[in-house]
């Protein structure tokens, strides 16, 4: 289940083996999450539209922690976290296209006005990123403790929700690979009727096979961080 | 600017309202009429395409974009107002179908004294028990004015339900604490899931009355009278803040468009964002003369109409109002004035949330399928040993658990928020979670109100609307009350874990209530204290209407949708019956 990150030059890359990525996941109704096949020889460049590798290695780590694959089931490498965070970061949510961005402002404002701050999530993340500068190097217990430092950070608030959004996004969005967010919680995607099942299964669980929208649909469907 | 012919009405906004009034008047006289849409044109065969979580429920793709316009915020006078660079607390729509294409479908009507307010609650428990700097006023209005409107705008959606009051017969198994009905609800109540059903069969052994929350969410296969059909809901659980993929949720789109379509006399003109309201001469003060707007290329247009309403919701009424100088800003330090005053936000929160031991399956359901207990609505509940007014509804909801926003979702008991703890406890958690929430009545008061933001701007130089606004004592005392109810139902539905609501602080612009924001262009019985008359006409200008909740004295704990509609059929009757025969003050 290890992803193999490596260094590309020029253009920016993230590549990803095909055992995280090309194998097909299948969920139990015991919440049991387990792959039917794998090819450990091929691997998959994805460009990058915003990170610099080294950044999306780092974020690849960090994400890793927040949400990790181990005995519960898979996290956030096999979701592909860091490929959905680079897209948002690149689209119309990481240039603040539809936050009003009008001073003065007053970033010490109390909570419950919202964030208040001048930094668009991008300058908020290159930031962030710039102090974590080394630490896909590092062992998951030191890079624990790193986050522990951080965990109040407006970076660190902002990737923890960007984590949990590229485990559970449609997979359109670059996250969620294979549904496999999807199938760890048993949430069956944008499930067109439950007429015949929401009155029935009290008590136990009903686990649907999930569809993606472009499964539901029978189209393609443009995300809005293409769009823009 | 360029200046357009005239026609006989333009209606500012294309939702609910707006949408309404202009089939209202489209299919009835032969009066040219415009609307005027900010937003842009929507297709309910595209919603389908939207059950996308991340970017509907998330990213809020169909709501107004806050990169061109929001508003400013503060508690009281003494502070200065930030602007709300995101939109949270509440979600103002845009585009056609407006706020209208993406709410849950909650269509309960008001109690019927919510209308005399002020004059049942000084009968009552008399005037000192009123808080100290309210502005509580009656309507002008009655429930038994508006009950024929309630019983149409009821059929236009195909609302289901189950009456609990037909003609002043009580039936068990509806709400029994709700007005007078003329009639049954057009479609029989929506399924009920599994989470509701237990909620249900709580508060029924605590000696509640639930019954199945009325919903635009239609249960099966509806024609209304002006013959448009939907299909019955399927429990997809994508309703609040998506269109409807089936369009068993009834919108604007899918139940006034497909009439207004084949009018030859309206037209709705969308990316056109009005920007004032134009008097007439210094001779005809009485009257508007017309609007001006930016169309979508940017030029300044003037179009000429006879009739004027504004439909743009309730911020954008009070705004445009205030930028056109029309009329008496409120100043609360004098209590004179009326445009602006009695700004509320109705009281919504998660009063319990609940942690079970086995799964709930609460991706099925609908944003109205579900079991509302009114037994602490309005003054249903005697308050004399009570220190606060009014009261509120209990709902058991399953509106689908859409994962971005409920994963993670956990009992006090667990105190990691990332890392593996914290992915197990969220995995085990995450279908076993449900929530009672608390919709309760916010009362008007005094300092809270809505003027223009001395220092901010929207993305065309024109002041944003300010929001001074708070909770009071009463909203928080009516939370704890609510949150203690819904304890004891959670308590016997076998939750294992309860978290109740912390308690109302001070107004929290981040954590989404409910889009039912109200007041600022008031109705009323008096023109020094209300800038509307009951017809929703203008006090002094009587060829200027506005429509939706800006006309709304103060909140009820009913959401306010079915009332907006009645009202606006009220309003389109007398136009009809009334002004354009003699057009002039209709009160």
């Amino acid at each position: 289940m290890m992803i193999c990150y490596r260094a590309m030059r020029r253009r920016e890359f993230l590549t990803l083996s095909a055992a995280s990525v090309g194998g097909v996941l299948v969920y139990s109704l015991d919440r049991e999450v387990f792959r039917l096949s794998a090819h450990a020889d091929q691997s998959i460049r994805i460009p990058l539209r915003f990170f610099s590798e080294p950044e999306a290695l780092i974020v690849a780590a960090a994400s890793s922690r927040i949400f990790p694959s181990d005995e519960a089931g898979p996290g956030a490498r096999e979701a592909g976290v860091a490929v959905y965070i680079d897209r948002q970061l690149a689209g119309p949510w990481g240039r603040d296209l539809h936050r009003y961005t009008q001073g003065p402002f007053e970033e010490n404002a109390p909570a419950e006005f919202g964030y208040q701050g001048e930094a668009t999530p991008r300058q908020i993340y290159r930031q962030g990123l710039k102090e974590l500068k080394g630490f896909d190097g590092l062992e998951p217990a030191e890079q624990d403790l790193k986050l522990k430092q951080i965990e109040t950070s407006l970076f660190f608030v902002l990737l923890r929700q960007n984590t949990i959004e590229g485990m559970f996004c449609d997979p359109m969005h670059g996250g969620n690979i294979d549904m496999v967010g999807w199938q760890l919680i048993g949430f069956p995607g944008p499930r067109m009727s439950n007429y015949d099942d929401v009155e029935k299964h009290f008590g136990e669980a009903f686990r649907p096979k999930p569809v993606s929208l472009r499964q539901a649909t029978g189209r393609k469907v443009r995300p809005s961080e293409d769009l823009e | 600017m360029k200046t357009l012919p005239s026609v006989d009405v333009v209606i500012v906004g294309g939702g609910w309202t707006g949408l309404l009034m202009a089939k209202e008047l489209g299919s009835r006289t032969a009066l040219s009429v415009v609307v005027l849409e900010r937003g842009g044109p929507r297709d309910s065969a595209d919603y389908p395409a939207d059950m996308d979580e991340l970017d509907y429920a998330i990213r809020l793709r169909m709501m107004q974009n806050a990169s061109r316009e929001t508003v400013t915020l503060r508690h009281n006078p003494g502070q200065r107002a930030l602007p709300l660079r995101q939109f949270g607390s509440f979600l103002p729509g845009a585009g056609v179908g407006g706020a209208g294409e993406h709410w849950a479908g909650v269509f309960p009507r008001m109690l019927p004294d919510c209308f005399l307010l002020l004059s049942r609650a000084i009968e009552k428990y008399g005037a000192e028990k009123l808080p100290e700097d309210h502005a509580i006023q009656d309507w002008g209005v009655t429930y038994d004015e508006l009950e024929p409107y309630y019983s149409r705008a009821e059929l236009l959606l195909g609302i289901s339900g189950k009456a609990g009051n037909l003609r002043g017969k009580r039936i068990e198994g509806g709400n029994i604490f709700e007005g007078w009905r003329s009639a049954e609800y057009p479609t029989p109540p929506t399924k009920i899931p599994y989470f509701s059903a237990m909620f249900h069969d709580a508060a029924k052994s605590l000696g509640y009355h639930p019954f199945p929350a009325p919903a635009a969410t239609t249960s099966q296969t509806y024609t209304n009278p002006d013959g448009v059909p939907r299909g019955g809901c399927t429990y997809c659980g994508f309703c609040e803040r998506f269109g409807c993929m089936i369009g068993a949720k009834a919108q604007p789109t899918n139940t006034l468009l497909p009439v207004i379509q084949k009018l030859k006399n309206v037209s709705i003109r969308t990316g056109a964002q009005v920007r004032r309201i134009v008097r007439d001469t210094v001779q005809n003060k009485g009257r508007v003369r017309g609007v001006t707007c930016v169309d979508a290329s940017g030029q300044e247009i003037f179009q000429p109409a006879e009739l004027v309403f504004l439909a743009s919701w309730t911020l954008n009424n009070t705004r445009l109002l205030l930028l056109s100088k029309i009329g008496e800003p409120y100043d609360p330090a004098t209590n004179s004035g009326t445009v602006g005053r009695n700004l509320t936000h109705q009281v919504s929160l998660p009063a319990a949330t609940l942690f079970f031991d086995r799964p709930l399956n609460r991706f099925m359901g609908s944003g109205a399928s579900g079991i509302t207990v009114s037994d602490f609505n309005g003054d249903v509940f005697d308050h004399s040993g009570l220190h606060f007014l009014r009261g509120g509804n209990l709902h058991g909801a399953s509106g689908g658990n859409r994962p971005i926003a409920n994963f993670g979702t956990m009992p006090q008991s667990v105190k990691s928020n990332w890392g593996s703890e914290w992915k197990s406890k969220a995995l085990y958690y995450y279908d076993r979670t449900g929530r009672i929430s608390f919709e309760a009545e916010h009362l008007a008061y005094k300092g809270n109100y809505m003027d223009l933001d001395p220092s901010y701007k929207d993305h065309l130089g024109d002041p944003l609307l300010r929001l001074t606004l708070d909770w009071r004592d009463n909203e928080r005392k009516l939370a704890d009350f609510g949150t203690a109810k819904a304890i004891e139902i959670g308590r016997v539905m076998g939750a294992k874990e309860v978290t109740p609501f912390p308690g109302l602080r001070n107004y929290d612009a981040t954590r989404y209530q409910s889009t039912h924001i109200q007041g600022g262009t008031i109705m009323g019985t008096s023109p020094e204290r209300s800038a509307l008359n009951p017809y929703l006409q203008h006090w002094q200008i009587s060829n200027l209407f506005i429509l939706g909740a800006s006309s709304f004295p103060q909140n009820s704990a009913s959401n306010p949708t079915p009332t907006i509609l009645a009202l606006a059929y009220r309003t389109a009757d007398a136009i009809l019956d009334r002004y354009v025969k003699h057009p002039g003050p209709l009160a």
